[in-house]
């Protein structure tokens, strides 16, 4: 199976005429085949965010809290008490489609080594999937696969899934997203970077052996799917959560010693990737013989092992004279460890295997030259205004039916796979506030966690999307009492080459970039996975809704103080923010009325920060009992939401006049909050001074949710609505 | 109380598990690693959750043949407490400490959730600090909790009363065939037993996981405050 190396070759490897002609005139000669397929995962959209890149740098990534933004392996923002939390989502779309288990699986498994090989240990794990309609038959099953692989791993390696989201939308039919974060908790004294350092220092293998699974898979990852996409499973690489929990407990008892300069774990491209960017940062050479590399399998080429994306496997560049005190330690967890090349002088890296140099490229021009692209966009033009409105149904019999539609539906089925209360610091389980919230072990402190997006307002309006994702993580981080501090993106997208994905992608991050700016809430480390379209049997491609999907992190001083979104008992209920009644691309004008039209609410980053403010001083001094941020399916769905936490329940007053009962109820207009409260006339005082909208919706109480016509529905009528979704789904 | 805790490649609640210790005790628990060969002088080892080998052969199939297995058998012969949560109650299953074997759950999926406990009986160090009946909350998350004895062990652990919880409905009602109260499909709905000489306990569910008002109550921790009370030297 000797390839010759040429043209064609090239791009089969995915990369252009022009992009291999730069190969060559960087190398002077034809590349061998390794070299080439270095060159090509390289300068994978995946690997080089070639169309991404010249947005990606308009956002803002600073702040007096940030101790790493975006080039490391993930974010690192300071939390107080000298400890530092690391963060970052990363997709695993392509691979969950081809195989859903290993894919979604193994996206957990490369998140969490993104997080610990920074010196963290992994504290909470969240999740953002989309899926196609519920009623598409591949759904179900890739549902099941999905959450079997998200628990599988997650549950073994012992990191507790506290929280995410999930949207179904027949766009995702071809295509699902699997967006995985993971956060950990360092001493920020104590953060590893992946710049190599000192000329002849070991570079070091650890982890699992290296097989023939994944390879190319960087390469998979940045092509749309065409019909015979199920048949790249063998690119898909295969998870081994137990291996994980062994190198997590390696590396951090390794991370106790100083043996360590540099660390980075093999992730896409695996020790293609790791080696150059781990050599290419600290401006330093990497000689490496493959033919001490842990190998599984007998007769592996240097092509092979270089593009193999074994799971489970890191590399490091030690102190050579702790080398063996690093030895000792991966023995004791019975892990493999291997001295595998060192560092040079050469600026090069050269690869060798049995007695051969397979590979030696210069690291600058690998880096420096890679292509960047400013792509044609076109803008979409924004949407009309949703119009010849009317109410089919009953308010009564509206609620009930949005409570179980499959966006806003009991997500217990899903939740209930997955370990929240492993470690012991789970403080708030899914669905119990806002955002998730953890304890650190040891400190007062407590982080808040969520991940947000609102794809069909993305796809009328991109940056208005962008910008809400963005609001509502500050949102649900604020509703629970936390200062919000930073986020993650993971911007799943179409095909770039098409200038009206183009134009999505950069109002989104026109529109993220708005909010980060006006919310002091910065980027710190994301993820772009492109190409996310199938081809269909009649050649036109479907492209996903425009998913810019954010996770995002907060910070309670005093844990204690925290709150969910239960309805306490015997409280006022009040509304803060205003309330205009936007229907445009609603949860309520599809589900009711069949619509997906419209305009998104608009986002308002002064209006939104100040209401936000003044609910999180209002939690901290103590006068807030329960909170909860409106979004899908507004104030209706979310007091349905609240009564449905703990079964207590409340008795609403007529709406403003001027406003259709529909839109009053059901409208997502953004910057609100539904507060319980003991008293709400010194609370309404407080909005006031404060010049933000406050008014009372009704007093909980009981367990019916009393609408102000009389008509009551119990929570317990409510929570069969809600309950039955998935779990009828998956049995059907 | 000196505890100590056992720690296998693929253990991930000792952490949980310190953290209830210490609360109780005022004092960090000895951490022992499968290898050794030595159990230092304590008055309860526990077995703690996890995915002990990665759950690969049969739960706690493979711990159970560690070198410090043999130390905990004959530390069981003297009369020593052990207690084995979840990964724990499936190794002293297959060490044979403990009658029986946790299968599969009959649902076929994994399942983190809220359980509620009844304590069927309070005359031992596990169980004192309950009466006789009542009935508790406690985390419960694990794919293989199907507790399974064939009749002869069954009737025994019922004709000796060494069955320490069992699932329940909030207001104490055992039901096998209820897959709400009964969620893994455990025979009579056994969540936790003894050993003959009352012990050994080993239970699925996770009361380590709720002993702090912060985390939601403590309904888990009369265990841990028993076993102080009980083990005095």
């Amino acid at each position: 199976m000797k390839k010759t190396v040429d043209e064609a070759l090239a791009q089969e490897f995915g990369l252009t005429s022009e992009e291999y002609a730069r190969v060559i005139d960087i190398m002077g000669r034809t590349p061998s085949l390794t070299e080439l397929g270095v060159f090509s995962v390289m300068w994978s959209e995946h690997c080089s965010y070639k169309s991404s890149r010249k947005w990606l740098r308009t956002l803002p990534t600073t702040a007096p809290w940030v101790i790493h933004g975006p080039g490391e392996n993930a974010g690192v923002v300071d939390i107080g008490e000298g400890y530092a939390a690391i963060f970052k989502m990363e997709s695993h779309n392509h691979p969950s489609f081809i195989e859903p288990y290993q894919g979604a699986a193994t996206g957990v498994g490369g998140i969490l080594r993104d997080v610990f090989t920074m010196g963290a240990r992994p504290v909470a794990n969240l999740n953002a999937l989309r899926f196609g309609s519920p009623e598409t038959p591949r759904t179900r099953q890739i549902i099941d696969g999905v959450v079997r692989g998200i628990g599988g791993y997650g549950n073994c390696v012992g990191v507790p899934t506290v929280g995410g989201e999930i949207n179904f939308h027949p766009a995702y039919d071809g295509n699902p997203l699997v967006n995985a974060m993971t956060v950990g908790i360092a001493r920020k004294d104590r953060i590893f970077l992946s710049a190599a350092a000192g000329i002849g220092n070991p570079v070091v293998y650890v982890g699992s052996r290296t097989g023939r699974d994944g390879i190319h898979g960087a390469t998979m990852s940045s092509a749309e799917f065409d019909e015979n996409a199920l048949a790249k499973r063998p690119t898909v690489q295969v998870g081994d959560p137990f291996i994980e929990k062994l190198l997590i407990e390696a590396c951090l008892e390794l991370m106790a010693t100083d043996a360590i300069v540099a660390i980075q774990d093999m992730g896409a491209a695996g020790l293609t990737s790791s080696s150059v960017e781990m050599a290419g940062k600290g401006g330093v050479g990497i000689d490496l013989n493959l033919d001490d590399v842990p190998q599984r399998e007998p007769g592996m080429t240097a092509y092979e092992m270089m593009l193999s994306e074994s799971q489970e496997r890191m590399l490091m560049v030690l102190k050579p004279e702790r080398t063996e005190v690093a030895r000792k330690i991966f023995e004791k967890w019975e892990l493999d460890f291997a001295i595998i090349g060192h560092l040079t002088d050469t600026g090069h890296i050269v690869v060798r295997h049995k007695g051969q140099v397979e590979a030696d490229i210069p690291l600058d021009p690998l880096a420096e030259q890679a292509p960047i692209y400013d792509r044609p966009a076109t803008r979409t033009a924004p949407p009309a205004p949703v119009a010849d409105i009317h109410a089919p149904l009953s308010l009564e019999d509206m609620l009930l039916k949005l409570v179980a539609s499959p966006d806003l539906a009991s997500r217990s089925w899903v939740w209930n796979q997955y370990d929240s209360t492993v470690g012991g610091q789970t403080v708030r389980r899914p669905g119990a506030a806002d955002a998730a919230i953890v304890k650190i072990e040891d400190t007062s402190l407590g982080l808040a966690l969520t991940t947000d997006c609102t794809p069909r307002y993305c796809q009328a309006d991109a940056k208005t999307g962008g910008a809400q994702a963005v609001a509502e993580a500050w949102r649900n981080i604020t509703a629970v009492g936390a200062r919000p501090l930073a986020v993650t993106d993971n911007l799943n997208f179409g095909n770039p080459e098409k200038p009206e994905i183009m134009g999505q992608f950069i109002a989104a991050i026109e529109g993220m970039g708005d909010a980060c700016r006006e919310l002091d809430f910065p980027v710190v480390s994301g993820n772009v996975s492109l190409y996310n379209e199938t081809r269909q049997p009649d050649g036109s491609t479907m492209s996903i809704l425009p998913t810019p999907a954010i996770g995002a992190l907060g910070v309670l001083e005093d844990v204690n103080k925290a709150i969910g979104l239960a309805m306490q008992d015997n409280a006022d209920i009040v509304l803060i923010g205003d309330t205009k009644g936007e229907l445009g691309q609603s949860v309520w004008l599809r589900e009711i009325l069949g619509r997906e039209e419209g305009a998104p609410p608009p986002v308002d980053l002064k209006t939104e920060r100040r209401n936000g403010d003044f609910v999180r001083q209002e939690i901290l001094a103590g006068h807030v009992l329960s909170c909860h941020d409106l979004a899908d399916g507004g104030i209706l769905v979310a007091l349905a939401e609240m009564v449905m936490a703990d079964g207590v329940g409340c008795t609403l007053e007529s709406p403003a006049s001027g406003i259709r009962p529909e839109a009053f109820w059901f409208g997502e207009d953004q910057a609100r909050y539904i507060v319980c409260v003991k008293n709400a006339p010194d609370l309404c005082a407080r909005a006031e001074k404060a010049g933000v909208p406050a008014r009372v919706l009704g007093r909980s109480g009981g367990s019916d949710l009393i609408l102000p016509s009389g008509v009551t529905i119990s929570a317990a009528r409510l929570r069969t609505a809600h309950d039955s979704f998935f779990p009828a789904l998956m049995a059907s | 109380m000196k505890a100590a805790i056992v720690v296998f490649p693929g253990t991930n609640r000792e952490r949980d598990m310190a953290i209830a210790l210490r609360r109780v005790t005022g004092k960090a628990p000895v951490m022992l690693w499968h290898r050794d060969t030595e159990l230092p002088d304590v008055d309860l080892v526990v077995l703690p959750g996890g995915f002990s080998y990665g759950d690969y052969l049969r739960c706690g199939a493979m711990a159970a043949h560690s070198p410090i297995m043999s130390e905990i058998r004959a530390y069981a012969q003297k009369g020593g407490h052990i207690l084995g949560v979840c990964n724990g109650f499936q190794i002293l299953t297959e060490t044979g400490l403990l009658p029986g074997a946790l299968l599969r759950n009959a649902g076929l999926r994994f399942l983190s959730q809220d359980c509620t406990l009844r304590v069927e009986r309070n005359d031992t160090a596990f169980t004192h600090k309950w009466k006789k009946g009542d009935v508790f909350r406690t985390p419960m998350a694990h794919g293989d909790g199907n507790y399974t004895a064939d009749t002869r062990t069954l009737e025994q652990l019922e004709g000796e009363g060494l069955v320490a919880f069992r699932y329940a409905s909030a207001t104490g009602q055992a039901d096998e065939t209820d897959t709400l109260t009964n969620p893994n499909g455990s025979m009579n709905s056994i969540a936790g037993i003894l050993s003959q000489n009352t012990r050994i306990c080993g239970m699925m569910p996770h009361p380590e996981d709720l002993v702090d008002p912060l985390m939601g109550g403590e309904d888990g921790l009369p265990l841990f405050t028993g076993l102080v009370e009980a083990i005095v030297r």
